[in-house]
């Protein structure tokens, strides 16, 4: 079955299949790729998910819409707020209910202050994968200091169900602000320390720059989202575009790549880091005063429709699409347009052609979570 | 008799003892240094301040089932780990660690040995060590440990060639080829070659990285990889065997490095009338500390540095180690002839 | 009388060694055993004074040519079973006849140095050498009375090099 390969030169070799996955300390969740190699050059990378898929979505039809949000937690337990967030707006959006502004400042912190862990985990992964292993440590120490701030706000560490259809469950504690406003002031040391670590490392620079490039076109034909697509050039961000959450009010700018190579899409998220606690400023500086939840029917029934709504997710555009009947308090049908899904597609393109060593790089830079790919 | 045969004993004893305990003490340096690195603490917990923990590592190791793969070829599954960690104990016949002391009456000099093809022995006997490798990937009659051992066994063919051509400076410059020698030579000198060939000093600390398998080099047994390193079938006693010879490597490498460009056990700083006082350290924990600093650096680059893809490995060692060397050793010709 | 007991053992070692590398079945251990033949080859060399030759001997033979053989035979994988062979009675009448005339060309070689007196041109090169150490010596050799054949054989490893990449590249 493994085809054999003619080079040109005097021997012909035969193909190898390697199975990687689905426990592997470098794929990020339960992923299996099976890899087709000719020596250490990859020719095809079939990508296998489905092994952490719980049925969130079928579940979600036998529970009502605020029980949902629970759920939604855990597709892409990196950054769950993010996750509520987006579901709460889509449904406020099908039943027009307005948020207070205070609570849409609040959710402005909470999803950036989420941004930063994700990316946290993200370098730490992504870095331990390429054989820097400290700087794992020092950006989980980081993500602490954040899972603290949440714990002190929702109670919990990682699956906060954190958001209420309307605004938020509760207001924020006294003093919460000003630790926030400290923790912005740590982080951008830390961000010093691992530029310093790895963006000028002559290593580092010889195993992300050229490796997996991705042309804008590509990009966009694989309906790639987030930093995957800003890394390649296409200058697109839900967050500017269609702006959600206190966004319009908020200044930042939408770091862009030009390779579209591993190094660019580092870059790019390195960036977002330092525009994250741009934003967390001036949300926590200007939070007006004001309810924290707006008016919301004691029975959430929403008029018979279908909406979408996307959100940007530390990992690129996630998407609700929730379909009402208008006679139940469930929904009839709720899909999630995961961006690690759609994101994974790029996998296969990326690894032709480039090594074994590489391909670990490659999921990495692409930062899927398994929970959201699944679902 | 007491000095042909006693004397040469006892020091075969004594330096085998020291470098087996140092051995597995490096394990928890290891472990304590990239901890501190990492802002975590390290092992802790067996005897204070976690000293205890290589020996309940030992203990573990060797109460472990001893699981062979059947279809292993059994005598070669056991002679790879002992191939793998010989060669590391014997080069210590000829490392000098000191001058000579006075001893019951007698001048005990402080090296087992002193062959006069001192250095050649070191770096072929180094050379024989890659069986060990090669023999570990083929016993385990599975293709991924087979496919890393090779790659590794290449490793280490490639930057050997790299290596030697820096020892030959080192060489050109002593005029001898015995290890006591050399340390002597930088002694008449009153430089360390360190200093005199810095090009060869750096080539060899980074080859040596490379063939003991340590970070930046160390893809062919990093667990991210598909190949699971030439060492997966290997539990046990038999594994501790390998990973204890990796550090072995690693304490030769830095002991090696130590006498022939840093002066082996001479002090620093002879000119320098004031500080004298640094002539009364004897000489042997001269060599141990500066040994010390040695595998310090390797620990601290491994928590430093990410690691080579193995294509990049091979070109750093064949298109710019090797060339430089070479260059280095030319240029060291040239000036010698001309300034004799 | 100590030399006399290290040389016999060791030779013991070398021709037994040997025997082994021939009657082994299976090739690896084959080349293992060539290993420890070379080891001891070389504890002979030691035995004449000649360290530097016993150094090299580990260095390229055991070391590098032996590690060559090792990569071979693991890739290429000679596991042929017994029954592939059309006749050992055949095989083993050649053997026999190969050692036959290599043990006769032995027995030549033996009688005519045993008549003949040694040959003088090593005393008088050595005494032309300024240095007295082993290695010194046969660098001196090396480089003025033997260098053109020095420059041959690295003339024939080069184009053994470019040989095996030529053969193992890609078209690139």
């Amino acid at each position: 079955m493994t085809p054999t390969v003619h080079h040109g030169a005097m021997f012909d070799t035969d193909e190898l299949v390697i199975n990687m996955g689905p426990q592997h300390p470098s794929t990020h969740g339960v992923l299996r790729v099976v890899l087709r190699l000719d020596g250490e050059k990859v020719v095809d990378a079939d990508v296998v998910i489905g092994y952490l898929h719980r049925g969130i979505e079928k579940l979600s039809e036998n529970r009502n819409f605020t029980q949902i949000i629970l759920l939604t937690d855990r597709m892409d337990y990196v950054a769950a707020a993010t996750n509520n967030v987006g579901y709460c707006e889509t449904i406020e959006k099908l039943m027009s209910i307005e948020v207070p502004r205070r609570a849409r400042y609040v959710r402005t912190i909470l999803c950036e202050l989420q941004r930063i862990a994700s990316h946290c985990l993200w370098l730490g992964t992504h870095a331990m994968d390429i054989g820097a292993m400290t700087v794992f440590l020092y950006a989980f120490r980081e993500r602490e200091l954040i899972l603290d701030l949440f714990e002190e706000f929702c109670g919990a560490r990682l699956t906060y169900n954190s958001m209420r259809i309307g605004g938020l469950p509760q207001d924020l504690p006294p003093g919460w602000d000003k630790k926030v406003l400290e923790f912005c002031s740590i982080m951008d040391g830390k961000l010093d320390e691992y530029e310093e670590l790895l963006t000028h490392n002559r290593i580092w620079l010889e195993r992300t720059k050229g490796v997996g490039v991705l042309t804008a076109a590509e990009a966009i034909d694989l309906g790639l989202s987030g930093p995957p697509l800003r890394g390649s050039g296409v200058p697109r961000d839900v967050r500017k575009d269609e702006p959600y959450a206190a966004y319009d009010e908020m200044e930042f700018d939408i770091p862009i790549g030009t390779a579209g190579d591993t190094y660019d899409r580092y870059l790019v998220r390195l960036e977002e880091f330092r525009q994250s606690l741009r934003i967390i400023r001036q949300a926590t500086q200007g939070v007006p005063e004001g309810p924290i939840v707006g008016k919301v029917p004691r029975l959430i029934k929403p008029p018979a429709g279908e909406t979408y709504h996307a959100i940007e997710s530390p990992k690129g555009e996630l998407g609700y699409f929730i379909v009402c009947d208008g006679k139940n308090t469930n929904p009839y049908r709720f899909r999630v347009r995961p961006p690690s899904f759609c994101n994974l597609q790029a996998l296969r393109r990326m690894t032709k052609g480039h090594l074994v060593a590489d391909v670990v790089a490659l999921i990495g830079s692409l930062d899927v979570v398994l929970g959201e790919v699944d679902r | 008799m007491i000095d042909s045969f006693v004397f040469p004993l006892l020091k075969i004893l004594i330096v085998l003892n020291a470098t087996l305990v140092g051995v597995t003490y490096m394990v928890l340096l290891e472990r304590k240094v990239i901890a501190w690195a990492q802002s975590r603490l390290g092992p802790m917990r067996v005897g204070p301040y976690g000293i205890l923990q290589p020996i309940a590592d030992a203990v573990k190791l060797m109460l472990k089932e001893d699981i062979t793969p059947t279809r292993a070829d059994k005598w070669v599954f056991t002679l790879a780990p002992i191939i793998s960690m010989v060669p590391a104990l014997i080069i210590y016949a000829v490392i000098p660690f000191g001058d000579h002391v006075q001893l019951f009456g007698r001048s005990v000099s402080l090296y087992i040995t002193d062959i006069n093809v001192g250095l050649l022995y070191v770096v072929s006997v180094a050379s024989v060590g890659v069986y060990g490798i090669i023999l570990a990937g083929y016993a385990s009659n599975s293709k991924f440990p087979l496919l890393a051992s090779l790659r590794a066994s290449a490793q280490l063919i490639s930057y050997e060639v790299a290596v030697t051509l820096t020892l030959v400076s080192v060489i050109l410059m002593s005029g001898t080829l015995s290890m006591v020698g050399i340390v002597r030579a930088q002694e008449s000198s009153h430089m360390w070659y360190a200093f005199v060939q810095p090009l060869a000093f750096v080539i060899f600390f980074i080859g040596g990285l490379a063939e003991t398998n340590r970070a930046p080099f160390d893809l062919p047994e990093a667990e991210q990889e598909l190949t699971g390193g030439f060492h997966t079938e290997y539990s046990g006693m038999r594994f501790a065997l390998f990973f204890l010879a990796e550090y072995a490597n690693m304490i030769v490498v830095s002991s090696v490095a130590t006498t022939l460009f840093l002066g082996g056990w001479l002090p620093p700083f002879p000119n320098i009338g004031f500080l004298s006082f640094l002539h009364f350290i004897p000489g042997w924990i001269w060599f141990l500390f500066k040994s010390f600093v040695f595998l310090y650096i390797f620990i601290w680059v491994r928590a430093t540095l990410p690691r080579y893809r193995y294509d990049q490995l091979m070109r750093l060692g064949w298109k710019v180690l090797i060339p430089l060397a070479i260059v280095n050793l030319v240029v060291t010709a040239i000036i010698k002839v001309a300034l004799s | 009388m100590g030399e006399a007991i290290a040389f016999y053992t060791i030779s013991a070692f070398i021709l037994g060694f040997a025997v082994l590398v021939v009657t082994a079945r299976d090739t690896v251990h084959s080349i293992l055993f060539l290993v420890a033949d070379f080891l001891f080859v070389a504890a002979l060399y030691v035995l004449l004074h000649a360290e530097f030759l016993a150094v090299i001997q580990l260095l390229v033979y055991a070391g590098g040519i032996v590690v060559l053989y090792l990569f071979v035979v693991m890739l290429v994988n000679l596991k042929r079973p017994a029954e592939d062979y059309k006749d050992p009675r055949r095989r083993s009448a050649l053997g026999f006849g190969l050692a036959a005339a290599i043990l006769a060309e032995l027995a030549a070689i033996g009688a005519w140095s045993y008549t003949t007196p040694p040959h003088v041109v090593a005393e008088s090169a050595s005494t032309a050498m300024p240095f007295t150490g082993n290695t010194e010596q046969v660098g001196w050799l090396l480089y003025t009375s033997y260098l053109i054949p020095f420059e041959i054989a690295s003339m024939l490893l080069l184009v053994a090099m470019i040989g095996a990449i030529i053969l193992a590249k890609r078209e690139l």
